[in-house]
């Protein structure tokens, strides 16, 4: 049980009333006697202090709101009560915790409006950004002692090989997946063998690169915003540029062409991987064994397909990487930046992918290699 | 006592927590016996004791990686030691099994180096954190009224209240993290290097603050420093971390007697005596102007 200060009232002079307070007054005792001073009806006069236990900041505060509110004298108090108060009446006036809110019906179109600008600012950002990307790797040519091996091969490791393990089990799954599936509905037909040709041609065109490009952007696009985020929170990024490195030619490159390179070997490995996963399927389910799927594959897919793939792949990953450290470059101010800009490049990075499999689809078809 | 109030009190005591731990009533807020912190391999104390009496600044000095944030981080609970005991007012921290075993953290505050402020709250709202969390039956008024005289009391200006850390400057980021060490009226406050990186002039502020809100609420004060400045001005004590443990506690006087080479090289080198000639002029012109008086 919590011991609470309290106050008796008399009436006092002029028709108010005089209050005793009793008990400690402190941040822990002040709760009740807080709401009760704040209802009372009837004109304080005089508070009295001389019968409190204990005092500290908060009661000195509370003691000495009621007297400023009601005009009221402060007696018996003690020297260390007098001390605090004087401590803490220089506090008088009501400034804002927080900045009030604008109201709703203004504050949604200007949300909206805010929302249309920034995604403005955004696109001509990221191709400035490109444009950035294109004279870095223009002038690493020219020199290219400047170019950073070593976080290269660092980024390669990172985005390539610690991704292969969960990219082949993905791809294998999905291959089974669309064999199964492809070989339910082909049955009806009689025509389970074109099991082969579906697991082939989908798996190289389409989702071995679509589905490789979800996971690194996952993985990597989101390790690329946060790393070039705290970076920048902790002014890593700054001092390098008074150092005379660019942040560019250290940071944005070697992870750019990282995740080109890397895109390209992990869309195909994941290709590969799906075709062995229908593969296995087939063997299984379907009896068609196993080397038999693998030679069909040889000859129903085109080669056209794997180009499709090979060009894909690495499209992708320059959007995811060019998503990733363009949103970790864009962060300023505090911790929570991180996270949102985070959430924003691996967002943006699949959306892109998404919108330019499409075009890529209607383009391959039109140049025939449908 | 009327209808009314009765209803208040047990509206109160529904939303209070239970039970708070009573006040301190001993001579050591801090004793700590033959601490033992070691990382991997490498020991930074062996052997430390400690005793901080009630009611003084005692300031902990001690060469960088000697280890003097990592003894404030042990003495509040945030690094488990290997051996020995601390006890912070009346409670054993390192027989702690878990947080909540250590419920005296609303009777200390924390300055830590950078501030520590939540990035996402505003400063006033910095300061209710505490409040809310220990004192959750404060209404929303006296909360806000709280927050705003502990801004002020730590030196910033009013309109700081609604500000956000990112737009303070470091020294401002430094006061408005001493208003929330202070939001609890805390009888333990512990000061990170409260100096470091501020001005000549924001410093002497910083200094002249502590000394002044110590000496208001009684305050006992834990403050690693690198700033010889604030250990002449205001340090009652001051405990010299060396060789793993505290090598010399005592007043600048007595420490000046012990004939240790660090102590020697650290008061009596050239900053150290710098310190020591502008605490002399300070006081020659206090007297000064006292006699003109």
């Amino acid at each position: 049980m919590r011991e609470w200060a309290e106050f008796t009232s008399e009436a006092g002079k002029d028709g108010g009333v005089k209050i005793a307070l009793t008990g400690p007054l402190t941040v822990a005792s002040i709760g009740v006697i807080d709401r009760q001073l704040r209802s009372i009806p009837d004109k304080v006069t005089t508070v009295d202090l001389s019968g409190i236990a204990e005092i500290d900041t908060v009661g000195a505060w509370t003691a000495w709101r009621v007297a400023r509110d009601n005009g009221a004298e402060i007696v018996g108090a003690d020297e260390k009560a007098t001390r605090l108060i004087d401590a803490v009446k220089i506090s008088e006036g009501d400034a804002a915790i927080r900045e009030a809110r604008e109201p709703l019906l203004r504050r949604v179109p200007e949300a909206v409006g805010a929302g249309i600008v920034t995604f403005g600012q955004g696109i001509r950002g990221i191709v400035g950004f490109l444009g950035a990307i294109v004279v870095a790797l223009g002038s690493l040519i020219r020199h290219p002692t400047r170019f950073r091996t070593k976080a290269f091969v660092r980024q390669v490791e990172l985005v390539g090989v610690s991704a292969l393990g969960i990219i082949g089990l993905m791809s294998f799954l999905i291959g089974i997946v669309i064999a199964q599936q492809g070989a339910v509905q082909l049955e009806q037909f009689g025509a389970s063998i074109y099991t082969i040709n579906l697991t082939g041609r989908l798996s190289m065109r389409e989702l071995g690169p679509l589905m490789t490009a979800i996971m690194v952007a996952g993985r990597s696009g989101s390790a690329f915003a946060a790393q070039l985020g705290t970076m920048k929170l902790t002014e890593e990024i700054d001092a390098m540029r008074t150092i005379g490195v660019s942040p560019m030619e250290a940071l944005v490159v070697p992870r750019i062409l990282a995740a080109f390179f890397m895109m390209l070997l992990l869309g195909f490995y994941a290709s590969i991987m799906a075709i062995v996963g229908g593969a296995f399927l087939a063997n299984f389910a379907l009896d068609i064994p196993f080397f038999t799927f693998l030679t069909r594959i040889q000859e129903v897919v085109p080669i056209s397909d794997l180009w499709v793939g090979l060009v894909k792949a690495p499209v992708f990953g320059l959007i995811i990487a060019l998503a990733g450290c363009y949103q970790g470059m864009q962060v300023e101010g505090n911790a929570e930046e991180v996270g949102k800009r985070t959430t924003q490049a691996v967002v943006q990075a699949i959306f892109m992918v998404i919108v330019l499999d499409a075009f890529f689809a209607v383009f391959f078809t039109k140049v025939g290699w449908g | 006592m009327s209808d009314d109030a009765e209803q208040i009190r047990d509206v109160v005591q529904d939303e209070a927590l239970d039970e708070i731990p009573p006040a301190f009533t001993g001579e050591h807020p801090i004793v700590i016996r033959g601490l033992r912190n070691c990382f991997g391999d490498q020991v930074i104390h062996d052997g430390l004791d400690l005793e901080v009496n009630r009611g003084e600044i005692i300031g902990v000095v001690g060469g960088s990686g000697t280890g003097k944030s990592v003894l404030m981080r042990s003495i509040i609970g945030l690094q488990i030691p290997s051996e020995g005991s601390i006890e912070v007012l009346g409670r054993s921290i390192t027989d702690a099994q878990d947080d909540d075993d250590i419920d005296i953290r609303s009777r200390w505050g924390v300055l830590f180096q950078g501030g520590a402020l939540f990035s996402t709250l505003t400063v006033a709202e910095n300061v209710e954190v505490p409040l809310k969390e220990f004192y959750p039956e404060i209404t929303d008024a006296l909360r806000h009224e709280i927050a705003r005289f502990k801004v002020l009391l730590s030196g910033l200006p009013e309109e700081a209240t609604g500000k956000f850390p990112s737009e303070l400057s470091g020294g401002m980021r430094k006061r408005a993290g001493l208003a929330r060490a202070l939001a609890l009226d805390p009888e333990l406050l512990f000061l990170d290097e409260p100096t470091a990186g501020l001005d000549p002039i924001g410093a002497a502020a910083f200094d002249s603050l502590t000394r002044e809100l110590q000496e208001t609420l009684g305050l006992t004060v834990f403050l690693i420093t690198h700033d010889l400045d604030t250990l002449y001005e205001i340090c009652d004590r001051v405990a010299v971390l060396a060789d793993k443990k505290v090598i010399a506690v005592g007043t600048i006087p007595e420490l000046l007697a012990l004939d240790h080479p660090w102590i020697q090289e650290y008061f009596n080198g050239p900053r150290g005596r710098g310190a020591q000639g502008a605490q002399d002029r300070s006081k020659a012109m206090d007297n000064q102007r006292a006699g003109k008086a």
